[in-house]
C-alpha cells in the first residue's frame, strides 16, 4: 500500500480563527480534534493523489504494470464528469488496455465496498493483480463559511495492490446501504437531479448564525449522522465479527472512518474497544471521506503489518452506506507517504 | 427515569454555563453556551445514560429539559 496528501498542510486552529475569531473556535477543534490537515492545491485533483501513490507503489515494489488485470478508483471527487477517472489513470499509469478499469462513485464507506469488490472478482481466477485507487479532494467540496463542515474535511489518496493467494486467509465483509437516509449527507446541486447553473453556485445565508454555501457545496445534519452510527456501526461490527467466527480481541489493529475525534471516542468507550489497538490520524490529516480507512492504515501500521496479522476495519457515511470487514494482512509493505504539488509527486 | 436526574445530566455537557441555571423548564436553545457540538454530547448523554438513541429533529422539536425528558421516557418504554 502506498499513501499520498498534499503538501499544503493546514494549522486548523490558526486557519479556523481567522475566519471566526479565537472566542469560538478552540473548543470546536479540540471537540472536532483535527489540528491539522492536507488542502490540494488548485492543479491538485483525488486523481494526482492516487497517480504520487500508486506510482510510488509500484515502482518500489518492481510491479510488472503488463500483469495489473483491475483497476478501481473510489472518488467522489472525480477529475471529470465523464470518462471515469480510472480510464485516465489506467493510461496515465502505463497499465495495458487489458485492464478493467471504472470508478465506484461512494464516500466514506466506499474503501471496503471497493475491497470486497475485487477479492469477489479476483475469486473468478480472471484477475491476476488488482490496483484499488481511492482518493479525495473534500477540501474543494465545503464551504469555509459554513461551519457545521468548515472544520473537520481534508485530503488525500491511496493505493492498494491487491493479489489473489491463499496463504492470506479468509476476509468477512459486512456491506450495507439504506438510501432512505440519502439527504443526512448531500450536494444537492450539479448533478442532472438539478443542473448546475449561475443560481446553484452562489454562496447564500442558510441559518440564523449566518452559516452561508452554495447548493454545489456539501452539507451534513450532524447530529443525525450522530444518530445514526450509535444505531448502525457497534451492531454492524458485532455482525461482522460473529460472521468471521471472531472476537474482537483476535484483531491486532481496529480502524474506524475518522469522521471526527467526538465520534470516534464515543463509538470507542461504547463498544469498549482497547483503545492501544485503535489507529486514530484525525489529528493529523482530518476526515479525507473513504479516504480515511487506508489513509490510517498506510500512515500508521507501517512497518506493523509483518506475518500475520487481522485488521477489523468499520466505515460509515453518506449513502447511508457503512460497512465492517475483518482482514487478514501478511506481510503488507507500506510505501512512505508522497506529498504532492501542482499535481505532481514533489521530489 | 427521574427528571432531576436527567437535567443534571444535561447540565454536564455545558462546560461554562453555571449548574444552577438548569431546571426542567429550561428553554436551552436560548442558553448562550448552546451549540450544534452540544447536542451532539447530549445526544451521546442520552445513549449512554438510557439507551435511547435520538435524533436532530428530537432536540430541534424540544423547548425544554423536560420535553426531551419526555421524548426519552417514552421511547424507553416501547
Amino acid at each position: 500500500m502506498a499513501g499520498a496528501v498534499p503538501c499544503r498542510v493546514i494549522d486548523n486552529l490558526q486557519y479556523m480563527t481567522e475566519r471566526y475569531g479565537e472566542e469560538n473556535v478552540k473548543a470546536v477543534v479540540e471537540k472536532v480534534g483535527v489540528y491539522e490537515r492536507r488542502f490540494a492545491d488548485e492543479k491538485t485533483c483525488s486523481s494526482d493523489l492516487c497517480f504520487a501513490a500508486a506510482d510510488k507503489l509500484l515502482t518500489e515494489n518492481n510491479i510488472d504494470r503488463s500483469e495489473i488485470d483491475l483497476l478501481i478508483f473510489i472518488s467522489q471527487t472525480p477529475d471529470y464528469r465523464m470518462p471515469a477517472t480510472s480510464v485516465i489513470l489506467q493510461n496515465r499509469l502505463g497499465l495495458p488496455t487489458t485492464c478493467m478499469s471504472y470508478d465506484i462513485n461512494l464516500g466514506c464507506a466506499a474503501f471496503l465496498y471497493g475491497l470486497s469488490t475485487v477479492y469477489a472478482l479476483m475469486n473468478t481466477g480472471c484477475i491476476r493483480k488488482a490496483l484499488l485507487l481511492d482518493g479525495e479532494t473534500r477540501s474543494k467540496v465545503y464551504s469555509a463559511n459554513d461551519r457545521h463542515e468548515a472544520y473537520i474535511f481534508g485530503d488525500g489518496g491511496v493505493a492498494a495492490l491487491i493479489e489473489c493467494n491463499e496463504k492470506f486467509g479468509e476476509s468477512y465483509f459486512s456491506i450495507n446501504a439504506d438510501g432512505a437516509m440519502s439527504d443526512l449527507i448531500m450536494i444537492p446541486a450539479g448533478g442532472y437531479r438539478k443542473m448546475s447553473s449561475a443560481e446553484t453556485v452562489v454562496e447564500k445565508v442558510i441559518d440564523e448564525y449566518g452559516n452561508m454555501r452554495s447548493e454545489e457545496q456539501g452539507f451534513m445534519k450532524g447530529q443525525d449522522v450522530f444518530a445514526f452510527t450509535l444505531t448502525h456501526v457497534p451492531k454492524d461490527i458485532k455482525k461482522v465479527l460473529a460472521f468471521a467466527g471472531t472476537t474482537i480481541d483476535n484483531a491486532d489493529f481496529i480502524v474506524l472512518h475518522q469522521a471526527n475525534a467526538f465520534m470516534n471516542s464515543f463509538l470507542t468507550k461504547k463498544m469498549k474497544l482497547d483503545t492501544d489497538k485503535v489507529m486514530n490520524t484525525i489529528h493529523k490529516f482530518g476526515n479525507t471521506s473513504s479516504v480515511s480507512v487506508p489513509l490510517t492504515i498506510v500512515s500508521e501500521l507501517k512497518d506493523k503489518l509483518d506475518g500475520d496479522k487481522t485488521i477489523l476495519a468499520s466505515a460509515f457515511g453518506v449513502g447511508m452506506t457503512w460497512a465492517s470487514a475483518v482482514l487478514p494482512f501478511c506481510n503488507c509493505r507500506i510505501s512512505d507517504i508522497v506529498e504532492v504539488e501542482n499535481g505532481e509527486p514533489v521530489k | 427515569m427521574e427528571i432531576n436526574e436527567f437535567v443534571k445530566n444535561f447540565a454536564n455537557q455545558f462546560d461554562e454555563t453555571d449548574a444552577s441555571e438548569f431546571t426542567p423548564a429550561t428553554d436551552f436553545r436560548q442558553l448562550d453556551e448552546w451549540s450544534s457540538l452540544i447536542a451532539l454530547s447530549v445526544i451521546a448523554m442520552i445513549d449512554e445514560e438510557y439507551d435511547v438513541v435520538i435524533k436532530g429533529d428530537d432536540v430541534k422539536s424540544s423547548k425544554t429539559i423536560q420535553d426531551l425528558f419526555e421524548i426519552v421516557k417514552s421511547r424507553k418504554k416501547s
